[in-house]
């Protein structure tokens, strides 16, 4: 996650002891190799075995039990023209869409806000904090009752102003919606405190710099605050758009009561089935492994896709 | 007095300020308010009966039936024994998490040895492999060895994890200076008194952020324990609240919400405890 440049230092060997006669080779080091390898040997055993296995598996039709058939590209061939597949990846980037740039604007906000608020700092941090530390399960529940239809406190406000319910959990765009205004809630604050983080690196001469000639606040936020944010942003960009392309919880329990086919359908019309939602429906409920395993590596190369295609994007406005 | 970053406020400029003040505190409140909502919405369902919660127009204060709605949540699922399962996931993990990240962590920012850069890169290489990639597998591997349906299943992949060592390693090489290390390596200590006693004393804050996340990432965990834990009756926290939604049909919204918030109760304690720390960390600029 997080890097520290500025302070970072070459590191300096305190390992070696140059007065002492070396040991031979590596054996050497053995300490420092046994120190970092339960990390290495937890991957070997359930990491590297399974990527190569999910690989290996993309190639073969199997249900979990039986044996395996071999299948060659054809799982690959018709996940290019699986419209259900296609729709998924629609649904994720749309959601995405929705909930990460509201998110992002609202945590900026919030973050240059909390930067300039003395009093009650950490109160407010603490508070901003919270959502993100909530399990995503009952988030969903209590947004499943705000958003509900009849009975729901959105529907009673929009009755109150005078306006048409809408059938929040119903409907092709009530239902992305929802979902996103629940991403938005949990993570906003998050983001903001890591922002937050960022701006106490700027210097308080620059602003004192801008003030002397002149700069108003939203002069002074566009070209002081904003370009020396950018890495931040950037992390926070493409953090955001890793997870919120493989959301999987929010969609599965809000909308695992609307459709009665399965817990991972996705909502009436699959409005709300997700690239990892419909992963999971073709490997655990139609016990299709092989075709899940070719839906997961398509999966990894949108989200990869879409990474270098955001880091372009700003790497590009750097240049400008 | 608030004032905008280092601006000193001028004399003439006092009563903007105040203004600005007041409308900053404004802003803020109200967005307190809305990350607050939800959680006042969880005590409005959890007080009340389900036909209480689907009543138009919706209940806007608490109501009298939480105590009837625990009851219900206790015959509904095993609550304490899965919290138990739960407690158990995530205190291991924690502890397993904040030793081996921490060990590795020193040894990358610390010291040279033949091949570091390698596996560096390899470390930050697994760090963006999706987790759906690796369920099927993972499931299958978790089969054979017998694990499936035991916490075992969630606990042993989870020890030890790319973001902790990357997070330990940024967060070591500012906070442990060079000079305590050589002083202690002329004092003879070896390779684990250094670790042991001058590198953690002088990194608990960083040790204190990875604990929550790992903690609180454990806690909420859900869609790996839903695959894993094929024992209704044995699962953790999270998943048996989720059997909760729609058992027979209808949802016991009160009851679920009763549930999710007693959830909350162990994650709001351990954040409480290290609150504290992760805030004067972040608020230093640990994170950039």
């Amino acid at each position: 996650m997080a890097t520290v440049p500025a302070l970072e230092k070459p590191p300096v060997v305190v390992a070696e002891i140059p007065a002492v006669q070396p040991r031979k080779g590596l054996r050497r080091y053995w300490h420092l190799y046994a120190a970092i390898s339960p990390f290495y040997l937890l991957f070997l055993a359930f990491g590297l075995i399974p990527v190569g296995f999910s690989f290996y598996l993309s190639f073969h039709r199997w249900d979990g039990l039986g044996s395996m058939e071999w299948a060659g590209l054809s799982q690959y061939r018709y996940l290019v023209g699986d419209s259900d597949f296609w729709q998924s990846i629609a649904t994720t980037v749309v959601i995405w869409a929705l909930a990460t740039f509201p998110m992002i604007f609202l945590a900026m906000v919030t973050a240059v806000m909390l930067n300039s608020a003395v009093r009650l700092k950490n109160a407010y941090r603490v508070a901003f904090f919270l959502p993100s530390v909530t399990s995503v399960v009952a988030v969903a529940i209590v947004f499943g009752s705000v958003f509900s239809t009849n009975f729901g406190l959105v529907n009673a406000l929009l009755q109150a102003v005078g306006l048409d319910q809408v059938a929040w959990l119903n409907t092709p765009w009530g239902i992305k919606v929802a979902i996103a205004t629940l991403m938005t809630w949990q993570w906003t604050g998050y983001n903001a405190i890591i922002f937050l983080a960022g701006l106490q690196t700027i210097p308080g001469e620059l602003y004192e710099a801008a003030r002397i000639d002149g700069a108003g606040p939203v002069q002074t936020f566009f070209r002081v605050t904003l370009p020396l944010l950018r890495p931040t942003l950037l992390f926070v960009l493409v953090v955001s758009t890793v997870t919120g392309l493989q959301s999987f919880s929010e969609p599965q329990v809000l909308l695992q009561n609307t459709a009665n086919e399965s817990t991972f359908s996705g909502g009436p019309g699959h409005s709300g089935r997700t690239m990892v939602l419909y992963f999971f429906q073709q490997t655990f409920d139609n016990n299709d492994f092989g075709y899940g395993a070719a839906v997961a590596w398509g999966i990894f190369l949108v989200v990869v896709l879409f990474s270098i295609i955001n880091w372009r994007l700003l790497q590009r406005r750097d240049e400008a | 007095m608030a004032s905008i970053h280092g601006l000193k406020p001028s004399r003439a400029g006092i009563r903007g300020s105040r203004r600005r003040a007041l409308a900053l505190h404004a802003s803020l409140i109200t967005g307190v308010l809305l990350s607050a909502f939800p959680f006042y919405w969880a005590v409005i369902m959890s007080t009340h009966t389900s036909s209480e919660i689907f009543s138009y127009p919706p209940k806007l204060l608490p109501g009298t039936h939480f105590l009837e709605n625990v009851r219900s949540l206790f015959d509904a699922i095993d609550f304490f024994g899965s919290m138990a399962n739960s407690l158990l996931v995530a205190t291991t993990v924690t502890f397993l998490v904040l030793l081996f990240d921490s060990l590795a962590a020193f040894v990358f920012a610390k010291f040279a040895f033949p091949g570091k850069r390698l596996l560096f890169g390899l470390l930050m290489l697994i760090f963006m492999v999706p987790m759906q990639l690796q369920a099927i597998p993972q499931f299958v591997i978790m089969a054979r060895l017998g694990w499936i349906g035991s916490m075992t299943a969630l606990i042993v992949p989870a020890a030890a994890n790319a973001f902790g060592i990357f997070w330990m390693r940024q967060y070591m090489r500012s906070a442990i200076h060079d000079e305590l290390l050589d002083a202690s390596r002329i004092d003879g200590a070896n390779f684990l008194r250094q670790y042991w006693h001058v590198a953690l004393p002088v990194v608990r804050p960083g040790l204190a952020f990875l604990a929550i996340f790992t903690f609180m990432g454990q806690w909420n965990d859900y869609a790996w324990p839903l695959i894993a834990l094929t024992d209704p009756g044995n699962v953790t926290l999270q998943v048996a609240l989720s059997q909760l939604n729609g058992t027979h049909g209808t949802t016991d919204y009160g009851m679920v919400m009763t549930g999710a918030l007693l959830a909350l109760v162990p994650l709001l304690i351990v954040f409480a405890i290290g609150a504290r720390q992760i805030i004067g960390d972040l608020g230093k600029g640990a994170i950039k």
